[in-house]
């Protein structure tokens, strides 16, 4: 793991631009260009707000009003959720470079979790102004790093890990869009996970997902300003070094197939 | 002596033949050895390349010949580090650009600019250092005023350029190159020569892999020939091209002779990959064609004895004999010989119809006999064009290049043709005149 994290260290320049790459090519021939990272969560969140507000409206007390709450926790989740989709499909799709260049295959992924971040953050003022017009910014907001941090190990971990499955089975890359969309409703986004019943079944089964831990701490700092669920993050930290290095061994055990299968 | 730059030692690799069947186990053995292969048998294996070694001196240009599907590009792969050897080992010293696939990595939808300095990156530069070099790779290219436009409109010789100029100035020690010189017009592809003569000059190692035998022979200090992923011959490159034009020239005479009698078939170019192809971006392509109504159904070369060779001495006589055949009567027929340079330039040309021959009638069986007499060629592989047309030039049968002769010299002369000449001196010239030498001889036998 050290030697993963050590290798993607002395590759921080190729990485760095390819990250800016991924950024200039993505909105690149599009009118409203790179505007695109601030307009994608707004949308996405026009949609949510619509549902919930109209069609399905929620009227849990805590966590009105509602589509602040929800813009919250669906920011990070779209990071997270765009890192893995994305890097379960780079290695095949650059092919060409692991099979005609002398490429650090361990790049590509992590550039596809490096860039989401990017989006992420350049979503993220957007966020902070909403909250600030509401009344609702507070000091806690200066906690972000942590969750991010987190969220970051846990990414990057199972990026590597799926990145290099998906060459043997490609099947991952199918299947992946369903357990991202299962794992997106086993996730408090849409509904509070505070005002579950202490103890019951669908609490401590949430409790199993680290992203659950993380996306209630960013919901804390943003949303509530308060936070006391450091335990909860602690654990998710430590899934996400379990699966940092998990992803890191098996990436390099598959390393040399890769060229080959793919 | 300097340790080598690259070493190869008993080198083998071994790629599964299905892709995408027995994932799990694949993926099982993968994890535990590091490996997909050890649980397969051997007939769901590929034996790419087969115990080859061989060491590469610091600073010298080795080439690889070999047909398609020898194991050329297997070894280049290997080399570069793409790929890792099954079995065997391998070391290279110092920076390693591979020309493998040009402008790998370019992103179509930037700029040209901006992918230059990724694909330097991606190279191993670091942006500094690429943007110090960005002017002269642009230069290079010949790319200047299309430098801010995306990739992706660009043609794919301003494609191939532009990847080519970014691998070449990121100044390796070791330079692998892949047939890759066919990046543009011939302008192009004589800097590109020249640029890798400049690394040779600079003390570069360059591993070369190529269908051009000519490159070889004028740029390798040493060559390798690989026949079904073994090392067949490995030596001086006159040598192994003349082994390896031997051998693809039998191979050669065995399919001609399998297609007598087939007049209706082998209308299809030929593979490429055979004998002594010229360079690329020469316009000179390897084929036949025709209608065959006059189909020329055997080429031999002889020599002022008689005897059939393929290597001959500057200077001797060479008889080439057309055996043709006319299924039905013709009257209007013209027979055409063509040489070429390896690199398709063309050395001489001519016909019956420019020479002031008339045509009467050709029918069944013919002979066709043309006689060089003392053909002052300097060394080197030269191709063959044979043609029999109608005056206004529609083809019967054409064989271009399907024939090649060596010639062979003790004198390491330059340029094509060797007039007769003599060097005289006078005054205060003092110059001692060369030991003379016997004469080359060449046996019954192709190779000298």
């Amino acid at each position: 793991m050290i030697a993963a994290l050590r290798a993607l260290i002395r590759y921080r320049a190729l990485v760095q631009s390819l990250v800016s790459r991924e950024l200039k090519a993505r909105y690149r021939g599009s009118v409203l260009g790179f505007l695109w990272s601030f307009v994608n969560p707004l949308l996405l969140l026009l949609t949510y707000t619509l549902v919930f507000t109209v069609i399905l409206p929620n009227r849990q007390p805590d966590i009105q009003p509602f589509f602040l709450f929800l813009f919250c926790g669906i920011l990070p989740w779209t990071w997270f959720q765009a890192s893995l989709g994305e890097s379960s499909g780079v290695i095949i799709t650059s092919g060409n470079l692991i099979k005609k260049v002398l490429f650090p295959a361990e790049v590509l992924p992590t550039v596809a979790v490096l860039a989401n971040l990017a989006h992420f953050l350049l979503g993220l003022p957007i966020l902070l102004a909403f909250l600030a017009v509401k009344g609702r910014l507070a000091w806690t907001a200066l906690l972000l790093p942590l969750p991010i941090l987190v969220q970051l190990v846990l990414s990057l971990g199972l990026a590597l890990l799926l990145s290099a499955l998906t060459v043997h089975f490609r099947d991952i890359q199918s299947i992946l869009t369903h357990v991202l969309h299962l794992w997106f409703f086993a996730t408090p986004v849409i509904y509070s996970y505070a005002a579950m019943p202490e103890g019951s079944l669908l609490r401590r089964a949430l409790r199993l997902n680290p992203m659950t831990h993380v996306i209630v701490t960013y919901q804390q700092m943003l949303f509530h300003g308060n936070v006391d669920h450091w335990r909860g993050l602690f654990l998710a930290l430590l899934v996400g070094v379990v699966a940092f290095a998990a992803g890191a061994f098996l990436f390099d055990r598959l390393r040399d197939t890769l060229a080959e299968e793919v | 002596m300097t340790a080598p730059a690259i070493v190869a030692h008993d080198v083998t690799k071994v790629y599964r033949r299905h892709a995408h069947r027995h994932q799990f186990r694949t993926l099982k053995s993968a994890l535990l050895t590091g490996s997909v292969l050890s649980d397969l048998r051997p007939e769901e294996t590929f034996t790419a390349l087969d115990g080859v070694s061989f060491e590469v001196p610091r600073g010298a240009t080795f080439g690889v010949v070999g047909e398609n599907g020898s194991g050329k590009s297997t070894l280049l792969k290997l080399v570069a580090g793409i790929t890792r050897p099954t079995r065997g080992l391998l070391s290279v010293e110092g920076r390693i650009s591979a020309l493998i696939e040009l402008g790998a990595g370019f992103h179509p939808e930037i700029s040209g600019r901006e992918n230059v300095v990724i694909n330097g990156v991606m190279l191993g530069l670091t942006r500094r250092e690429v943007e110090r070099r960005f002017d002269e790779i642009v230069d290079f290219a010949e790319l200047r005023e299309f430098v801010d436009a995306p990739v992706k409109t660009y043609s794919s010789g301003m494609y191939m350029r532009l990847g080519f100029a970014v691998a070449i100035h990121v100044d390796p020690d070791v330079l692998l190159i892949d047939e890759v010189l066919a990046v543009g017009d011939e302008a192009f592809t004589r800097k590109c020569l020249d640029k890798i003569a400049e690394f040779r000059r600079r003390g570069k190692t360059i591993l070369f892999v190529t269908h051009s035998l000519g490159l070889v022979e004028k740029m390798c200090d040493d060559a390798l020939w690989l026949r079904h992923g073994k090392a067949a011959f490995r030596g001086d490159p006159k040598r192994v091209v003349d082994t390896y034009l031997t051998y693809v020239a039998t191979g050669e005479e065995a399919q001609l002779r399998s297609r007598a009698g087939l007049a209706e078939t082998s209308e299809a170019p030929r593979p490429d990959g055979v004998g002594g192809e010229p360079s690329p971006g020469s316009g000179y392509r390897r084929g036949r064609w025709g209608s065959r109504e006059v189909e020329i159904r055997a080429v031999r070369l002889l020599d002022g004895r008689g005897r059939e060779r393929h290597v001959f001495v500057s200077g001797e006589t060479v008889t080439l004999v057309l055996s043709v055949h006319a299924a039905r009567p013709v009257t209007d027929f013209v027979f055409g010989v063509g040489l070429f340079a390896a690199d398709g330039t063309s050395v001489y040309g001519t016909n019956t119809e420019i020479e002031g021959f008339s045509p009467r009638r050709l029918e069944g069986d013919a002979e066709v006999r043309l006689t060089l007499d003392g053909l002052s060629l300097v060394e080197g592989t030269y191709l063959v064009d044979l043609a029999a047309h109608r005056r206004d030039g529609t083809p019967y049968d054409y064989l271009r290049g399907l024939h090649s002769l060596r010639v062979k010299s003790r004198i390491r002369d330059f340029g094509l043709y060797r007039p007769a000449h003599r060097w005289s001196f006078a005054g205060g010239a003092g110059i001692t005149p060369p030991e003379p030498r016997g004469e080359l001889e060449i046996g019954d036998d192709h190779d000298a």
